[in-house]
């Protein structure tokens, strides 16, 4: 076993652990600072791949994002009372897990049918040097070959539509 | 130059001729982690004693002069009492995020401080989006701070945070907008290539003249709303939230925030000499080869750290002079002229390079 691979397990259950307690505690600002775990869980995923770009990426928009969310939170929502609890009824829980074992098997149809653990074996992927930015840049507003100037551009109307509604909504009539 | 790199791989292969590749590495990340917090401290001691010297001075007071010579390990002596303080448990907070909220603020600030440069080849954290990794490095803070004033259970403290946030959030625009220009000068994101460059070519101030001059401007202002620094420090202001945030921790909880302040600041004048005045590259003035000889033999590291020092007291200089502003002022000085004046900037800067006017 090398290094990676033991650094990997370690990100693996800490992603695991932090998704289980995200879904299991009651108190909204918690499952929001668990969520912000598993994220730079999955950021530290990125950087063992050698893709530091995305990693880097990932923290900043999800630091800021969790951010929102706390303010969200404490904006929204009151003390925690426990008269008010929302409970599930039988029937919402049966179709929950349901939903839940049926997206678990979709999920390990795919992967156990495109057999990406041998590949990967099969392959002996080595990290190759860290992309350089110019090349990640060319690349994000390329409309040719292999360009990705459509999301990119996509991406900022949903943007410019959010900070429209924003304002919409914010503005003082 | 001196390239520290020639000592880290002697120790590099030093550990690989008595151990396996897995326990070297182990065995260097722990070296370094205690190289890191070690230097976290011993600025931190500096800079609280350089911090309250200055801001005596401006006050035309004389500041610590009893415990040592000149007050000088009267920080030591704070460091001591901080220590030993006891921590208090409070009712009806959430116990859990109360205490993991100035981890987070520490490591925010720990990370970002091993991404300074100190000298040629002894960069810690240095890959190619390295200014991009400080940038969301830097962003967990501001997560910490939200979650010390939620989790306080006190209107004083999530005031000081709500303010805390709206300011971070705010001021890091701006300080992203900066950067750009900078990289748009340097064509690299690494701190090492930035480094190299303004060793072989000039620092990026001069580089860069009038857009460089304006951004290095902009950078200050941000920076020290960004460390929540006076004039820019509403979250705390004092007067009218008792402390902000903080307001309900004690001992070293508290005093992990105060470490925090403190090495925020040394952090963003670190960044800001590492991007406009050079780095550890020595100062060269064209046609005096004598001179720039001379300047060769200066290590890398003394530049690095004297530089930062410079910027560290133009921000206590700001900090002890200015007035401190009204939160809605605070927030139209960054939306309404620092922001448009960084985007113009960044145009500006692309201009000058497209068109060859850098030096």
């Amino acid at each position: 076993m090398n290094t990676e691979s033991i650094v990997f397990i370690v990100l693996a259950f800490f992603v695991a652990l932090f998704s289980v307690l995200s879904v299991t505690t009651k108190r909204i600002i918690r499952a929001a600072t668990y969520l912000l775990f598993v994220l730079f869980g999955t950021a530290g995923l990125y950087f063992l791949l050698g893709y530091t770009f995305l990693g880097a990426v990932q923290i900043m928009v999800y630091a800021g994002g969790i951010v929102v969310l706390y303010i969200f939170a404490i904006m929204l929502t009151g003390k925690t009372d426990k008269s008010k609890q929302y409970t599930l009824s039988l029937g919402k829980r049966a179709a929950a897990l349901l939903a839940a074992l049926i997206g678990a098997g979709l999920l390990m149809f795919v992967i156990i049918s495109h057999q990406f653990v041998s590949k990967a074996l099969d392959a002996n992927i080595t990290n190759e040097a860290a992309l350089p930015i110019s090349v990640i840049g060319s690349t994000l507003l390329n409309a040719g070959e292999g360009g990705n100037l459509l999301p990119f551009e996509a991406v900022s109307v949903l943007l410019l539509a959010c900070i429209i509604g924003g304002l919409i909504i914010a503005r003082k009539r | 130059m001196f390239d520290f790199s020639i000592v880290t791989e002697w120790i590099n292969n030093l550990l690989l001729t008595l151990m396996p590749q897995w326990a070297a590495t182990l065995v260097e990340c722990v070296l370094v982690a205690l190289a890191i917090i070690t230097l976290y401290a011993v600025f931190a001691i500096i800079l609280i004693y350089m911090e309250r010297k200055i801001c005596a001075f401006f006050q035309c007071r004389l500041g610590p002069n009893r415990v040592g010579k000149w007050g000088s390990i009267q920080v030591l002596a704070d460091v001591l009492k901080m220590m030993t303080k006891e921590i208090i448990d409070m009712k009806n907070v959430d116990r859990l995020l109360h205490k993991m909220a100035p981890f987070l603020v520490i490591v925010a600030s720990m990370l970002t401080f091993s991404c300074l440069p100190w000298n040629k080849g002894a960069g810690i954290i240095d890959f190619n989006v390295g200014v991009f990794f400080f940038l969301a490095a830097g962003s967990i803070g501001v997560v910490g701070i939200l979650l010390a004033g939620w989790s306080s259970n006190n209107k004083y403290a999530l005031i000081g945070a709500m303010r805390s946030g709206a300011q971070i959030i705010s001021y890091e625009v701006s300080i992203g907008l900066v950067m750009l220009t900078m990289i748009v000068l340097t064509g690299t994101m690494s701190f090492s290539e930035i480094c190299q460059q303004q060793a072989d070519y000039g620092w990026n101030i001069f580089r860069g003249h009038i857009p460089a001059l304006l951004a290095f401007i902009v950078y200050l202002i941000a920076g020290n709303a960004e460390c929540n620094r006076g004039p820019f420090d509403m979250p705390e202001a004092e007067s009218e939230l008792t402390a902000g945030y903080h307001v309900e921790y004690s001992g070293m909880h508290f005093g992990f925030y105060y470490l925090a302040e403190y090495l925020n600041l040394f952090i963003c004048a670190g960044i800001a000499s590492t991007i406009f005045l050079g780095g550890w590259a020595p100062l060269h003035i064209v046609g005096l080869d004598a001179f720039n000889q001379v300047m060769d033999y200066i290590p890398g590291a003394v530049w690095m750290i004297g530089k930062t020092f410079f910027v560290v007291f133009l921000l206590m200089w700001i900090r002890w002079t200015f007035p401190r502003l009204r939160i809605d002022q605070l927030l139209t000085l960054e939306w309404k002229y620092l922001m448009p004046l960084s985007l113009v900037l960044l145009v500006l800067m692309a201009v000058c390079v497209s068109t060859g006017l850098t030096l």
